[in-house]
């Protein structure tokens, strides 16, 4: 472990904006996304969609389409085997419904054709009987003992008795006394909270090729932020051995958490695995928006006690949310996030995950965070203007820092979040007066992180040039963090060293890209990569030396003879080493396989100046600035733009983004005309102030930074609302009409 | 013996303590000697679940060490975006 | 019934058969294997299929591919002269003004055509004018630095 530990350092490469690798392909439109491969026979996938939130499928008969001339198979829920494990069944049943329509949009049947328009046509030839079934699209009805259950049987053992028919998970998180410490406030605000479900908004949607052959074997490519596991997910699914199915991630077109499961995928190779030939599936964005994996929409009732001073005495919090028709864990990650950043005597948080007619809940940036962190933000908000307080005063009189018992359990070691509160605090932003009109909105926010399996191998070429092979789908620039970290280590320029990422057959198991691990997990496995490159390289010097391999040194990019009983040798830089590799042994590789732990809490805080039409209720955000903790930022433009990415989509989510069911429990707005994403007119620069606390876990100090940053815009922006317009806002998102009312009721 | 302490839910199956001593040298034997003593944590330790040992999170690592003296919190499966 | 298109893409003349309902889009990729134009959405609403139709810039996937005959279409795949990037394609790639690049074919197409017409625009000018292009990752931020700075360069030039 000791080896992972943090190391002062003077970084000659790491901390430089240096040109990402894969630039060119991308400004030049040559990048090959999901969408883009084609193969020799190929033919189009497309996928028939339940229009009923919660029917019985009574019958599907495909003969229709089927006999239709230039249909080559037709697949339905019937075609696949379900795993036994929970997990991987309810993905299988969410990729094809199995008797039951769950949500609008549940995949029912899919066909491959020799073109879009045959599929098209096909499509409309499947007779689908239904049986309508009552549903429940919201979180708070779905609670209830009369609310339609929408499946049996996933209750888990976690549930207390007494709960409704759809609560199928509950936890609860926390320490100390909570009646003691309320007594001790001289204020308890306690306020309910809603927040809508969104969507994670990537622009590319998602799209893959399968081609499947006779003797077993299969090739998917696919936009996915892990091959892995979508070769594990799809393995599983099709009863294939993973040896057989080999994964190439296409360049990803945003992910966000939204490509770390399967949907089309497992439809893709079985359509291919009937006709014998490739087949090709891209979704339409309406379809995005229906059937892939959008947040939880949640209600949240919060509740804190504060002594006039700013004090915080207890907190407490019960989030009840909801991952559509599916069990769904994200509200742990809410209720272990929730006072994340407070140094709390006494907190409380409870959690109950309930079913509703929805898709099923994939991860977004911080999954479960933002929501908790929103209702906890906005009471403290109001809290602080009670009594009169600055906000970041009060935060910093509370804050979680080293030595802290975390308000989800361990006791925190080095953290970011002083240091990030007092950045705002000095920071002009915050001290700048405020014109007429505007607000002021401040939040803190916060992310665990995490590490996880991760593989490297890096091959020294005889040239002198480096290759690191990786397997993790780079998002946001990684590629360039991990060649910065490999040259930064080797100690060669960076222009030395390529980094591509590798399918399924080429390199051993890599987590998914998610949970802000890349730059740090991968960066580990990298670095002691390296690390073992050099042990060789020392070693052939050594034997062309004629010295043990013990008085062998390596510094800025050269073997060294080490002290002055080693011999007197000039050093052989790692091109000369290499050169002669043939000759000394054979090529010269490093790798390292880890399943890395130590990534360290992220915390950050935003300002936001705005000013709220009182004519029309819509917010205009005029200034922004975002402070976030990175440890080390390895390449400091992609740092930033983690931080300004992330709170853009907060900033959507605040004001404008969410899911709307009809009566009918059908989406609404299925469409990004109608599901608002943040355009570059609706948004000021925004400033990214990056604080380097040094991870401990880490032997550059890196943090994870891909998350945190979407956290805290959703109270920033409903604490400046609320400001501006006198009234407490507790409904996300603030959009035109509901600022309005609020304004109205004021 | 080392103190775990497990999250709030779980106390329905330790007969109300939020806190449990084990003897316990590793991760693995911290999850053994749990689902021994408390069947009904069984299911949830199957599903998955992390440990922070000493403030540091693991989602894994059997052979993680710990010490008598190791603060050691069960914690949730831990998963991002 | 199919029909035959004889257009411009990026100079060079081409001809296509395609069906009368083809999107201009449909028939840049999977015709002529232009993917650099991307549909985000098929509705006109992200942008990622900006090209331009005789110097005006357009969503392709609105556009039908037969409204092409006899027309100039200008794809991201022609914007770098050869092997020299423009202005703005260096800009992106220096200020890190893409992460996942979908959105970037789109954005330099728009960016280019506002540039064309508007060579010094403010950052108000720059933010509106790609208000039809979403992106998702960046939160525009380094695009509208790195569109000042290919402008800028452009100026100088």
């Amino acid at each position: 472990m000791a080896f992972d530990a943090y190391q002062k350092r003077e970084f000659k490469l790491v901390g430089t904006r240096v040109p990402r690798p894969d630039g060119i392909d991308k400004v030049t439109g040559r990048a090959m996304y999901g969408a883009d491969p084609v193969a020799p026979g190929m033919l189009v996938g497309r996928i028939l969609r339940s229009p009923h939130a919660h029917a019985k499928i009574v019958a599907i008969d495909t003969s229709e389409a089927l006999a239709l001339p230039g249909v080559k198979a037709v697949v339905t829920g019937a075609d696949f085997v379900l795993p036994q494990d929970a997990f991987l069944a309810d993905i299988g049943e969410n990729a094809m419904a199995q008797g039951k329509s769950l949500y609008d949009g549940h995949a029912v049947a899919a066909v491959a054709a020799i073109s879009a328009e045959v599929a098209k046509a096909a499509l409309k030839k499947i007779k689908v009987t239904y049986e309508v079934l009552p549903h429940v699209t919201d979180v708070d009805a779905a609670m209830k003992a009369a609310a339609p259950v929408v499946r049996e049987g996933l209750r888990l053992e976690s549930v207390p008795d007494g709960a409704g028919g759809n609560v199928t998970h509950f936890c609860e998180f926390g320490h100390g006394d909570l009646a003691a410490g309320f007594a001790k406030a001289d204020k308890i605000v306690e306020r309910s909270f809603k927040t809508a479900a969104t969507h994670q908004g990537y622009i590319e949607p998602h799209a893959c090729l399968a081609s499947v052959t006779a003797d077993g074997k299969a090739d998917l490519w696919c936009c996915t932020q892990g091959q892995f596991n979508v070769r594990w997910l799809c393995s599983e699914l099709m009863g294939m051995e993973a040896s057989q199915l080999r994964v190439t991630p296409s360049e990803i077109g945003g992910g966000f958490g939204g490509k770390t499961t399967v949907f089309i995928e497992p439809v893709a190779l079985m359509l291919s695995k009937k006709a014998g030939r490739p087949v090709k599936i891209v979704m339409s964005r309406d379809e995005v928006f229906r059937a892939t994996g959008p947040t939880v929409s949640t209600s949240i009732d919060v509740k804190i006690g504060m002594t006039k001073d700013g004090r915080i005495t207890a907190g407490e919090a019960k989030l009840r949310y909801s991952g559509g028709a599916y069990q769904c864990m994200t509200v742990e990650m809410g209720g272990q996030a929730a006072f994340a950043c407070y140094d709390l005597e006494a907190v409380r948080t409870q959690g109950w995950n309930v079913l509703t007619n929805r898709p099923k809940e994939a991860a977004y940036r911080a999954p479960g965070a933002p929501q908790a962190i929103y209702a906890v933000e906005s009471v403290v908000d109001e809290l602080c203007q009670e009594f009169g307080l600055d906000p970041i005063e009060v935060r910093i009189k509370n804050a979680a820092k080293k030595g802290t018992k975390s308000s989800y359990g361990p006791t925190f070691d080095d953290i970011g979040l002083m240091a990030t509160l007092e950045a705002a605090k000095k920071h002009p932003h915050y001290t700048a007066p405020l014109k007429p009109g505007q607000a002021r909105g401040v939040s803190c926010g916060f992310w665990f992180n995490f590490g996880g399996n991760t593989c490297v191998t890096l091959n020294v070429n005889t040239d002198g040039t480096v290759g690191v092979t990786e397997g993790n789908p780079d998002i946001g620039g990684s590629r360039a963090s991990i060649s910065l970290m490999a040259a930064e280590e080797l100690g060669i320029p960076y222009e030395k060293v390529r980094t591509i990422v590798a399918d399924t057959a080429s390199l051993g198991f890599c987590d998914v890209t998610d949970g802000s691990r890349v730059t740090f997990a991968v960066g580990i496995a990298t670095i002691r990569a390296a690390r073992d490159a050099i042990k060789k390289m020392c070693g052939r010097a050594a034997k062309i030396w004629g010295i043990a391999e013990e008085a062998v040194e390596w510094r800025e990019g050269a073997a060294h003879p080490a002290g002055p009983n080693a011999g007197k040798f000039p050093p052989m830089t790692l091109a000369e080493i290499a050169a002669v590799s043939f000759q000394t042994g054979g090529p010269i590789a490093g790798h390292h396989e880890v399943n890395a732990d130590g990534a360290g809490v992220s915390f950050g805080v935003h300002l936001v100046d705005l000013e709220v039409d009182k004519e029309t209720g819509a917010t205009k955000i005029q200034r922004y600035t975002v402070f976030q903790d990175a440890g080390k930022a390895v390449h400091p433009d992609y740092v930033e733009g983690q931080m300004q990415g992330g709170a853009a989509q907060g900033i959507g989510w605040a004001l404008n983004e969410e899911y709307i069911y009809g009566d009918d429990g059908r989406l609404q707005n299925a469409g990004f005309l109608d599901y608002r994403v943040p355009v570059a007119s609706d948004l000021p620069p925004i400033e990214a102030v990056i604080l380097e606390i040094p991870n401990p876990g880490h032997p550059y100090g890196v943090r994870g930074v891909g998350e945190t940053s979407i956290v805290p815009p959703l109270a920033a922006i409903s604490n400046g609302i609320s400001r501006a317009v006198g009234k407490r806002l507790q409904q996300l998102p603030m959009s035109p009409p509901r600022v309005l009312k609020a304004i109205k009721s004021a | 013996m080392v103190k775990v302490l497990l999250w709030g839910s779980l106390r329905a199956h330790t007969d109300g303590q939020a806190e449990v001593e084990l003897e316990a040298k590793s991760f693995k034997e911290v999850l053994d000697k749990l689902a021994e003593a408390y069947p009904g944590l069984r299911p949830q330790i199957e599903r998955g679940v992390s440990m922070a040992i000493d403030g540091r999170i693991y989602r894994e690592a059997w052979f993680t060490e710990i010490r008598p003296d190791s603060e050691v919190v069960v914690m949730p499966y831990m998963t991002g975006g | 019934m199919s029909i035959t298109v004889s257009t411009s893409v990026n100079g060079d003349a081409v001809e296509f058969v395609c069906p009368p309902e083809e999107t201009l889009l449909d028939a840049l990729r999977n015709r002529l294997g232009l993917t650099g134009a991307k549909e985000g959405c098929g509705t006109g609403d992200c942008g990622a299929c900006s090209v331009t139709l005789n110097g005006r810039l357009v969503c392709s996937c609105l556009v039908l591919a037969a409204e092409a005959e006899g027309q100039e279409i200008g794809t991201i795949e022609g914007l770098a002269q050869g092997d020299k990037l423009h202005p703005l394609q260096q800009a992106f790639i220096d200020h890190a003004a893409l992460q996942c690049g979908v959105c970037t074919p789109g954005i330099l197409v728009a960016a280019d055509a506002l540039l064309k017409q508007n060579p010094e625009p403010s950052d108000e000018e720059v933010r509106f004018w790609l208000a039809g292009n979403l992106c998702r990752c960046t939160g525009y931020d380094k695009i509208v630095r790195a569109v000042q700075a290919a402008a800028a360069e452009m100026r100088r030039a």
